[in-house]
């Protein structure tokens, strides 16, 4: 109803455009088309040769009765007024405009629509025939999606020999039944000319179900073409043979002349031939199309379906062999569209295609299982229907046997047996033969009923049946199957050169065989068709580079699926290796900064320190992504590795959410707490490379890695924490100082808020003035701004797992020894001289909270205010163990976050003050201050 | 083509190269044709004087279809058109320097050779790459002919590199 609906809204538009034309199909759908439904046995058969006076004329039922009447040997002569050469009873061509009529000028109008928006215009609409026989089109049109035209054209030759056989089998099956009937029963009023007719229909094997079959059982390519293509070719000879017999039945076998015989088999050859060329016709339109669709992708799905579509109407409308055109159509556009539309409306065209087919096959055998049903479309006659099984089974291996032992003499690798035996069973009759059969004019067919009743039996039992049972028999006879394997670059360089070896070989030998039209073909299509064909930009390439990036392309997601372990042994390089090996470039970069600069300006901080407003812009985005947005790489994991991903996953992104919301409900606490903290410890950070510089170059390297790396962990801790791990122990100092230095800024930001909140009361006052004011107000941001997402990129996926709680840990220890040192010498009355005092505080502040368990050494200090009461003093007894008993620490961070945040709040008020003032008081103007929601909370 | 009035009396050791490749006398015959064809000058070689008519049927007798019905393997264990013969003949044309290897270089011009063109210098270069990596599993960064070999050992050399020579 949709599709009618939607030709209804089309029609004016098209009558309004083609106006001479347009009234026509107006009427069409609404009166004259739409009631004849195929399936109902009073339609005429719409195949049958018509006067052509009545192209154009809207009344096609009528014009369509009035086509049966004239009937005789006469006939010829009856219709004087028809330009179309026609004689004897049958004619070879006939114009069948008013049955396309309809379809045909909307396919038109579409067609010109489209072209239309080649160059600016707009109409997409989907209209599906509402005739059975324009269903069965779109089964036919799937094929050639799928339908490698190379191999096709090797398996023509075996493919038109078939062709042949089948005609004779075509005959052999409805003498014999013919014979079979006669003892058996009287009242099949049938005579021989209608068993000819029954025989055309039911013995053409039907590519859907050959196809629907076949492509379950996977048999080997030899195999599938032959038999495939055999029911794609069928389709000529059996509707030929059909159209030929029912104009003989209708014009009486006793008025038929012997040169209605040949008129016959003349058009046997023309409407193969014919529909053929028509096919190819459209095809070369089609391509020629495609090929300007570059501006307006959308409609090139469109333009493939209505192409193919028009090759069908066309073929009809000279009454040639629809379904060969269609099909020559597809596979001769094949290479051409394919190269020329995108990668999505080949998909698109793919998946319509196969839903319209499953559609329309749907579709057939509900008419199938409904005529099945319904008593008084049939008549049983178990002679008829029995002889009928048994001969086109026996007829069919017959026939295969003898084609193969033919063919055989001619083909390069024969055809065995057991191919033979697949190939007499997968003999699947299936919708055709039901179509053609209920389309009979039971007036002329007086045996129509039993007719019915035999095919319904036969397409059930040959496709439930045999299609049932022919993956066991392939089985069981270990017939070679198809291989999906796919060919590996050496094998598609190496195929190339046999081919032309062969080539070459054949013309030395002066055989003019296979190889020797294929490479004329190849060159014909290399230098006229495709350049008229395909696009420049698609010209140009060649196979073998494509064939090398799909195999590429394979390679990189089979790695990906494999979680990249691969990559290592296989020396590929790939994107996505990018961030693991930009890593050690990175180090190397600031090794070599830090080597090559000044003595005074050695420290990264100030290397980095030019933060354009782009990079700030940037860095601001960066800070509100990393705080709201759950690991990406999380999700790649889950995603791509979905098979071999262990249970732990879901867990771990439970937790990932878990923690994340924790993390918010903390941070809307402590926020405005911890940017004051930040801002302070960059402060000190600063003073204190400024501090260390003057001393000599390798404690600053030590410092400086001490200074940020407690930064870092803390970042880290959930999921980028696995790469410092592994650096951690072999003191890796001024590598690990590049990395570091980029992420204390993203640390505030997505560092879990429990983490702030033990921080806070544990920071030790601001060390007695620094001596040096900050070099630059932005300093310490603009420091951390470049490197935060650099940083988090240059982390490999996969560490994001569990380890990453093993790591902080491991920091702390870290940290944890830095800041006791720190510690002392503060609790000593410091000698405000002594450079790592500062920053050795920030260690201390930044390092503590982590464990909330070690007892902190701002206690010791005494200045400090003391988180200690809440906190177990117990469980990080021993600072400098060392990883061993790390792991077995890996549960604090978690747990910790839950249990900080009250205390650290109420008491950290008072304290806050002193670093902000104190901050301010040093710094000329704040430092931009990339986190929106501080200040507000505050 | 060709006269056929050529008889077999005329063609050198004919029995000798049926036996040897497996030709049937029509086979030969034809091909004498051809060869006769080729040879214009009528000195019995092709090419400079080395290709006489013997190798000429030995060189095309790789290409002949392997018979799988009538077992003719009995006689002879080394056909020309065995599948390593075939394979071996394919390996030849690659391996231009005659070292018993497939370099780089070699593979290079013979990917030149076939795509012309069509395809830049790097994606050449790329493709050789590949195609070497690939298949070399010694990596010596060249193929020798058990690699050769190996990488195609799933294609079904008997139909690639067969000509259906008429019977």
């Amino acid at each position: 109803m949709l599709p009618l609906g939607l030709m209804l809204l089309l029609l004016p538009a098209a009558a309004a455009d083609l106006p001479g034309t347009g009234s026509p199909p107006l009427r069409g759908p609404g009166l004259g088309f739409s009631p004849p439904v195929p399936a109902s046995p009073s339609a005429p058969p719409l195949l049958l040769p018509q006067p052509g006076a009545e192209y154009g004329a809207p009344g096609v039922a009528l014009a369509r009765s009035a086509a049966e009447e004239p009937t005789g040997t006469g006939e010829e002569e009856d219709p004087g007024e028809h330009d179309h050469h026609h004689g004897g009873g049958y004619r070879v061509v006939q114009w069948e405009w008013s049955y396309v009529q309809t379809p045909y000028i909307i396919a038109i109008w579409l067609l010109v629509a489209s072209v239309a928006k080649i160059c600016k215009c707009v109409s997409v609409c989907v209209f599906v025939s509402q005739h059975l026989k324009f269903t069965l089109s779109a089964i036919k049109g799937d094929s050639w999606c799928l339908f490698p035209p190379l191999l096709l054209f090797s398996g023509l030759n075996k493919i038109a020999s078939f062709k042949t056989g089948n005609f004779l089998l075509l005959l052999c099956c409805p003498v014999s039944s013919y014979f079979s009937r006669a003892p058996a029963d009287e009242h099949v009023q049938a005579e021989m000319l209608d068993f000819l007719l029954f025989g055309a229909l039911i013995s053409a094997v039907d590519p859907v179900a050959v196809l629907a079959v076949f492509e379950e059982v996977h048999v080997n390519e030899t195999l599938f073409i032959i038999v495939f293509g055999e029911s794609l070719v069928n389709d000529a000879v059996t509707v030929v043979l059909y159209k030929v017999y029912i104009s003989f039945v209708e014009v009486g076998a006793e008025n038929v002349q012997t040169a209605d015989y040949f008129k016959g088999v003349a058009s046997f050859l023309i409407v193969s031939i014919g529909g053929t060329m028509v096919g190819l016709i459209f095809a070369v339109i089609l391509g020629f199309i495609t090929r300007f669709t570059k501006k307006v992708r959308i409609i090139e799905p469109l333009l493939v379906f209505l192409m193919v579509y028009l090759a069908y109407l066309t073929a009809e409308l000279f009454s040639l062999s629809a379904i060969l055109s269609m099909t020559f159509c597809g596979i001769g556009a094949n290479k051409y569209v394919e190269a020329n539309i995108s990668q999505k409306s080949r998909t698109t065209v793919k998946y319509t295609m196969k839903t319209l087919a499953s559609i329309a096959e749907t579709i057939i055998f509900i008419f199938l299982g409904i005529s099945a049903v319904d008593k008084s479309k049939w008549a049983w006659d178990t002679g008829l229907v029995s002889c009928t099984l048994v001969f086109i089974f026996i007829f069919r291996a017959v026939g295969v046997v003898g084609q193969t032992w033919v063919l055989n003499r001619f083909r390069l690798v024969p055809l065995e047996k057991i191919d033979q035996v697949v190939m007499s069973y997968g003999g699947l009759r299936g919708a055709v033969a039901f179509a053609l059969v209920v389309l009979l004019d039971g007036e002329q067919v007086k045996a129509k009923d039993y007719f019915v009743a035999t095919t319904i039996v036969v397409v059930f039992f040959t496709v439930m049946f045999q299609g049932l049972t022919i993956k066991p028999l392939v089985k069981w006879l270990k017939v070679p199957r198809a291989t999906n394997r796919k060919p590996t670059i050496n094998e598609e360089i190496h195929e190339r050169a046999f081919d032309h070896i062969l080539t070459a070989v054949e013309d030395i030998a002066g055989l003019q065989g296979y190889h020797h039209w294929r490479d004329k073909w190849e060159q014909f299509d290399k230098n006229y068709l495709s350049k008229l064909l395909l696009r420049k930009s698609v010209y140009r390439k060649s196979e073998l580079w494509e064939a090398y990036q799909k195999i590429n392309i394979r390679d990189a997601i089979s790695v990906i699926d494999q979680g990249g372990n691969v990559l290592t042994s296989a020396r590929l390089s790939l994107p996505s290796m990018a961030s693991r090996a930009s890593f050690p470039e990175v180090t190397n970069v600031t090794n070599y900064l830090r080597e090559n600069g000044s003595g005074v300006c050695l420290d990264l901080q100030v290397i980095d320190n030019i933060p354009g407003a782009k990079v700030e812009e940037d860095m601001e985005t960066h800070h509100v992504l990393a705080g709201n947005l759950y690991k990406p790489r999380r999700r790649y994991q889950s995603h791509y590795s979905r098979h071999f991903m262990p249970l732990g996953e879901q867990e771990r992104q439970d937790r990932e959410v878990f923690q994340r919301n924790m993390r918010s409900r903390m941070e809307t606490f402590k926020s405005t707490r911890y940017k004051r903290h930040k801002k302070e410890r960059s402060l000190k950070k600063r003073r204190g490379s400024d501090v260390k510089e003057d001393g000599s170059d390798k404690p600053r390297r030590n410092v400086s890695w001490q200074d940020k790396d407690p930064v870092v962990v803390p970042v880290e801790t959930e999921d980028k924490a696995e790469h410092s791990d592994p650096e951690k122990d072999e003191d890796v100092g001024i590598t690990f100082i590049a990395r570091k230095a980029e992420t204390p800024k993203q640390r505030p930001k997505s560092v879990p808020a429990a983490l702030e909140g033990c921080q806070i009361p544990l920071l030790p006052p601001p060390p007695p003035a620094p001596p040096s004011p900050p070099p630059a107000s932005s300093s310490p941001t603009s420091e951390d701004s470049h490197l935060p997402w650099k940083g988090s990129l240059g982390s490999p996926p996969p560490c994001v797992s569990l380890e990453a709680t093993k790591i902080i840990p491991v920091d702390l220890q870290q940290a944890w020894n830095q800041s006791i040192s720190s510690l002392e010498s503060i609790s000593s009355p410091p000698a405000p001289a002594e450079p790592v005092h500062p920053r050795v505080s920030a260690l201390s502040r930044l390092g503590g909270p982590r464990p909330a368990s070690y007892t902190p050494p701002g206690s010791a200090a005494g200045s400090t205010f003391s988180i200690g009461p809440q906190v177990s003093q117990g469980s990080f007894l021993f600072p400098d163990k060392k990883k061993e008993e790390e792991e077995e620490e890996e549960d604090p961070p978690g747990p910790l976050l839950p249990p900080p945040p009250p205390p650290s709040s109420a008491p950290s008020s008072g304290r806050r003050r002193t670093p902000c003032v104190y901050l301010r008081s040093l710094v000329t103007s704040p430092p931009p201050e990339p986190h929106s929601r501080g200040p507000t909370q505050l | 083509m060709g006269s056929s009035s050529s008889s077999r009396n005329k063609i050198p050791n004919a029995q000798e190269l049926m036996d040897q490749t497996g030709f049937s006398s029509a086979h030969l015959l034809r091909l004498y044709d051809r060869f006769e064809c080729l040879d214009r000058d009528n000195r019995g070689y092709l090419r400079q004087d080395t290709v006489d008519f013997s190798s000429f049927v030995r060189i095309l007798a790789h290409f002949r279809p392997t018979d799988r019905n009538r077992n003719k393997e009995g006689t002879q264990q080394e056909l020309p058109n065995s599948r390593t013969r075939k394979l071996k003949f394919a390996f030849q044309l690659y391996d231009l320097d005659r070292d018993g290897k497939i370099s780089r270089e070699e593979l290079l011009q013979v990917l030149r050779a076939m795509l012309g063109l069509q395809v830049t210098e790097e994606q050449l270069q790329s493709i050789a790459e590949r195609a070497i990596q690939e298949a070399d599993l010694d990596k010596d960064d060249a193929i020798s002919f058990d690699e050769f070999k190996k990488s195609l050992e799933k294609v079904d050399i008997d139909t690639k590199m067969s000509i259906g020579f008429l019977k």
